[in-house]
């Protein structure tokens, strides 16, 4: 029992792989540079996957968090034009995810509506409130010290300036997850709700907790991309919601909720990061990534449950053998 | 509780058939870059270009994204100038037409140590710092088709054709085709932030008011560039507007969609539709008598001379000063642009002769 | 009869027919030419393809599954239909929508079998394979589009001519409209579908083949989309790689919206197809309102929000009313015989639905 190699362990051995064996196929993939790259490409994915991994384990879902991070980035160029002070437009954009995941949260906690209904509904309500803000403007005169923390790399070191930021919230939410009341109480829920109930969790106050965790760091999110691209702009992160959702759930959650390891979700971002850069650098077309991309998701589900299938029969025929011999 | 032995199995099959993707693609990308096909043109031209430009370059072409006719066309004008200067070249580019898709690509033009680097920008803002980045990295970048907002991250801007003269034609070809009476007309454009439109919009519009009393530009929608969208506005744009006499689409998707709207409508004939459409599109179009002309320039002819002005960096000149491309002479204004010439107009007579 | 024109009254479909009758009216009323020959046809035209593959996605729905992968679908069975009778002699309309159709079939059946014999939760199958079957159509196509003019004119015409004032395109949607709707009420494999919607395990115990039903509700899900795929080609007199994208997300909200339960076990075909309708007509209805562009978006999110929303509250409403009807039933039935097996039994969604269920 003790070298059990789960599906978020074999994630985290695969990145490794990936790594390793990229360094030895294509020298350029494991440079300095192109691994800064890599991290600050998943930056955005990264960030929001972490809270949506909380929401699926309870069952839950966010499909508006793209849109989410689209407002907040309009909001940040609409408040830095108003105000001139970019703390008070970054307030007002992580301020924006709040609302909006908050929005979520009600009408899921306490109209009841399902989740991916509702954020189904959001998602288009944010992304049309984008073109209500900027229509067809772009806002591209951020001060050049703020967008140079988007794109330009710690000094000394190939690293963007968003690593820190990552490095902390996922220890932040990986130790939640699985160090404290909360992230027990999510276990709880994503396991039966019912029991969670009777065993005095506040469902529906978590829940909606979740959902306003998600819009703020979507909202932070909004803002990382946008000084990466040091400009705001309505259709900004388009579809980035099917992208975290996949990561998240090729890091081993369950999208039944209350199974899932929080190193198994950044190990499969990470992965994924790692794969489409060393393609690319490959060579492999867009197309072909299309389908590879797909194809890696199928594998995360039908690996488990076939190997699973697998051990069953040869155990079945283990014992038939044992019991056939004299 | 749960074997371990098998999700090992189960681990090295997925990593097996990652490594195996990785190999075969590899040696797809070399096969698709030599086995380009190129016209032999390249013996009649002398050796004056051969001058300015290195041989062997390695020059990546960016569209805004591909599976896309009109660039795949400008790629083979694009194939035609390397074969010309003895250059390696190879179109990269994502899905779906985002900055944030072209930043990857950038990236590999910069890991992969291209020589130069052609891209249309999806985004003129949002690829701005990557191409900077580029440009540091020691890769000539020169933009094709769509420009960069910040003109310091490219050396050289190949342009269809003036800003001005798309503008202007798209007027007079929509005044012509409904005559002297003149009327309302309105704008199907792309997406509410794409830059080359918007830039035109402007013109048209001083162009309207100044030149032509008898047009009133009553509405401006957006379709998006997607086929359905753009179908469904051209059809809201008559239930707002009952006495609309034309529409101009200053794009390839909104103007086919509007023109197969009108088609198969009771509006075909007093409702004239015209803007940029790729012949091959509109074909069908400008022969059942929906359009009676539109206009696009030759998208070959800007990834042709996106390949010279980028191999004249590349080798150290300045395409700035101007450049030669083929046996052409080609003038570079102040602001680093590049004209490949005036737009030209398709007719039921002549929109046979072009493939692109 | 009388018992019938109270059914239909009291389904869940009623509400979302008087919504769209108010939005009718209202944009009628304000712009006369909304509802002109012209202006019923285009919207009828725009209605169609989401309509049909709303169809489609009920029967997935209802058994508590979900079809993310149909624009993917959508978009393959449109370039492959349009390959089968592109040419200088052209194919007829019907190969066509036989190719289209077959190539549907053929995905819905790589979803089922995954969904169906793999057990594997559907919103990861079908987001996989939206990928793959995007990606696949994608290097088919490359660069390459069909053009209006390598098309037959059966094909184009039948994109922009009608009969009876309705389009083509409409009457094959109402078309799979009504054989989907009379299978899932009459014919006892369609009853099977919401038994195990309502309750799964139950439904095994009772002796449904799930897997096979499972397999059925994709195979129609994908033909549906195929069939779409075939009207795209038609509408667009042509089709390029991005044939599709994104229209995934819309049938989803479509059937929400028409009152199919998201938890399944209940909704149907006509509800779905009506809540197609609805959404088109107010996005479309904006337009028709002057609403300027760029609030177009935001108030179409608002509205959808608003038709979920209150359709919940009509479902807690009548939920309520059911239980007391079934009290008094329940008490009726027990003076006369048994009651027979639930597997037939229509569930009338189930509030009790715990959270773990949203999301397949």
């Amino acid at each position: 029992m003790s070298r059990v190699l789960s599906w978020d362990r074999s994630v985290f051995v695969l990145l490794v792989v990936t790594v390793a064996v990229g360094a030895v196929v294509d020298p350029d993939f494991a440079g300095g540079s192109n691994l800064g790259f890599v991290l600050q490409d998943i930056g955005e994915i990264m960030l929001i996957a972490l809270p949506m991994t909380f929401l699926i384990m309870t069952g839950e879902i966010d499909l508006s968090v793209a849109s989410t991070a689209a407002l907040a980035g309009c909001v940040l160029g609409w408040a830095w034009q108003a105000s001139g002070s970019m703390a008070v437009a970054v307030l007002a954009a992580v301020g924006t995810g709040v609302v909006c995941g908050a929005v979520n949260g009600f009408l899921v906690t306490r109209l009841g509506l399902g989740s991916l209904a509702v954020t189904i509904g959001t998602l288009g309500l944010y992304r049309g409130l984008c073109y209500a803000l900027l229509g067809d403007t772009t806002v591209a005169d951020f001060p050049a010290g703020w967008t140079n923390l988007g794109f330009s790399s710690i000094p000394g070191t190939p690293l963007p300036y968003v690593t820190p930021l990552l490095v902390v919230l996922a220890i932040v939410f990986g130790v939640v997850l699985h160090l404290t009341r909360t992230g027990r109480w999510v276990f709880a829920v994503g396991q039966s709700v019912e029991a969670a109930r009777f065993a005095g969790i506040p469902v529906a106050r978590l829940k909606f907790r979740l959902f306003v965790v998600t819009g703020a760091v979507a909202g932070l999110a909004g803002v990382v991309y946008d000084l990466r691209f040091a400009s705001a702009r309505p259709d900004g992160a388009l579809g980035f919601e099917l992208a975290v959702i996949a990561s998240v759930l090729f890091g081993g959650v369950s999208i039944f909720g209350g199974v899932g390891t929080m190193w198994g979700v950044v190990s499969a971002v990470l992965f994924l990061g790692s794969v489409r850069s060393l393609l690319q650098l490959q060579g492999v077309p867009g197309n072909a990534l299309t389908i590879i991309t797909g194809g890696l998701l199928l594998a995360s589900v039908v690996i488990p449950v076939v190997a699973q299938r697998w051990s069953a029969f040869r155990e079945r025929r283990g014992r038939a053998l044992a019991a056939a011999a004299p | 509780m749960r074997p371990t032995r098998l999700r090992l199995v189960a681990f090295l099959a997925v990593a097996a058939a990652s490594l195996a993707a990785c190999g075969g693609g590899s040696s797809a990308g070399a096969g698709s870059s030599s086995s380009a096909a190129a016209p032999s043109e390249s013996a009649s031209t002398p050796a004056a270009t051969a001058g300015a430009v290195k041989e062997g370059l390695k020059i990546a072409i960016l569209p805004k994204a591909i599976n896309i006719p009109y660039f795949d066309a400008a790629y083979a004008g694009a194939q035609k100038a390397c074969a010309e200067i003895k250059a390696e070249c190879e179109q990269i580019g994502p899905t779906q037409a985002t900055g944030a898709a072209q930043l990857q690509f950038i990236n590999t033009v910069i890991q992969k140590k291209y020589d130069a680097l052609v891209i249309s920008a999806a985004d003129a803002n949002s690829v701005v710092p990557a191409l900077k980045k580029a440009q540091d990295a020691g890769v000539a970048v020169v933009t094709y088709d769509a420009d960069v907002a910040d003109t310091s991250a490219r050396s050289v801007m190949v342009k269809p054709t003036t800003p001005d003269l798309i503008g202007k034609s798209q007027v007079d070809w929509i005044s012509k085709a409904i005559g002297s009476g003149g009327g309302e007309i309105a704008i199907l454009s792309a997406a509410a932030t794409a830059e080359n439109q918007n830039a035109w919009i402007k013109i048209m519009e001083a162009e309207l008011a100044a030149n032509h009393p008898e047009l009133k530009l009553v509405d401006t929608v957006y379709g998006d560039d997607d086929a359905a969208k753009s179908a469904e506005k051209a059809a809201a744009l008559m239930q707002s507007h009952p006495n609309l006499k034309g529409i101009i689409s200053p794009t390839t998707v909104g103007v086919a969609a509007a023109a197969k709207y009108i088609s198969g409508s009771k509006y075909k004939g007093t409702v004239q539709v015209t803007g940029l459409g790729l012949p091959s599109e509109m074909k069908a179009y400008v022969k059942d008598g929906t359009v009676k002309s539109f206009g696009l320039w030759d998208p070959g002819m800007l990834g042709y001379l996106g390949v010279y002005a980028a191999g004249v960096k590349a080798s150290g000149g300045d395409p700035k000063a101007g450049f030669k491309a083929g046996d052409k002479d080609y003038t570079v204004d102040g602001d680093g642009v590049a004209i490949v010439g005036p737009p030209q107009e398709f007719t039921a007579e002549n929109v046979d002769q072009f493939t692109f | 009869m009388n018992g019938g024109l109270r059914r239909v009254l009291a389904g869940r479909e009623a509400p979302v027919a008087g919504a769209l009758l108010v939005v009718l009216a209202v944009t009628t009323a304000v712009n006369p030419r909304f509802l002109s020959d012209q202006g019923r046809f285009d919207l009828l035209v725009a209605i169609a393809i989401t309509g049909l593959m709303a169809v489609g996605q009920t029967f997935v729905l209802v058994m508590r599954h979900v079809d993310l992968s149909v624009g993917s679908v959508l978009g393959l069975s449109a370039f492959m239909a349009g390959s089968a009778v592109r040419g200088d002699t052209g194919g007829p309309l019907v190969l066509a929508l036989l190719v289209g159709v077959v190539v549907g079939v053929l995905a819905g059946l790589v979803n089922g079998a995954l969904v169906a014999f793999l057990r594997l939760p559907a919103l990861v199958v079908t987001l996989g394979t939206l990928y793959v079957f995007q990606g696949v159509q994608a290097l088919l196509t490359g660069g390459t589009r069909i053009n209006a003019d390598q098309l037959p004119s059966s094909v184009v015409g039948f994109g922009v001519t009608g009969f009876l004032g309705v389009p083509w395109l409409m009457w094959v949607c109402l078309l799979a409209a009504a054989l989907g709707g009379v299978f899932l009420r009459t014919r006892r494999s369609g009853r099977d579908l919401y038994a195990v919607g309502s309750n799964p395990p139950a439904a095994e115990l009772v002796g449904i083949p799930v897997a096979r039903r499972t397999l059925l509700a994709y195979m129609v899900s994908g033909a549906c989309a195929g069939g779409a795929g075939v009207l795209f080609l038609a509408r667009f007199g042509g089709v390029d790689s991005n044939a599709g994208i994104g229209y995934e997300l819309p049938v989803v909200a479509a059937c929400v919206v028409g009152g199919v339960n998201i938890f399944g076990g209940s909704g149907t075909v006509l509800g779905a197809l009506l809540g197609a309708m609805l959404l088109k007509t107010m996005g479309v209805s904006l337009s028709a309102l002057s609403v300027p562009e760029f609030w177009q978006q935001a108030i179409n999110g608002l509205l959808l929000l608003v038709a979920i929303t209150a359709d919940r509250v009509v479902l807690l409403r009548r939920e309520r009313a059911a239980r007391v009807e079934a009290a008094r039933h329940r008490r009726e039935q027990a003076d006369a015989e048994p009651a027979p097996p639930a597997a037939g039994a229509e569930s009338p969604g189930h509030e009790g639905a715990t959270t773990t269920e949203v999301v397949r």
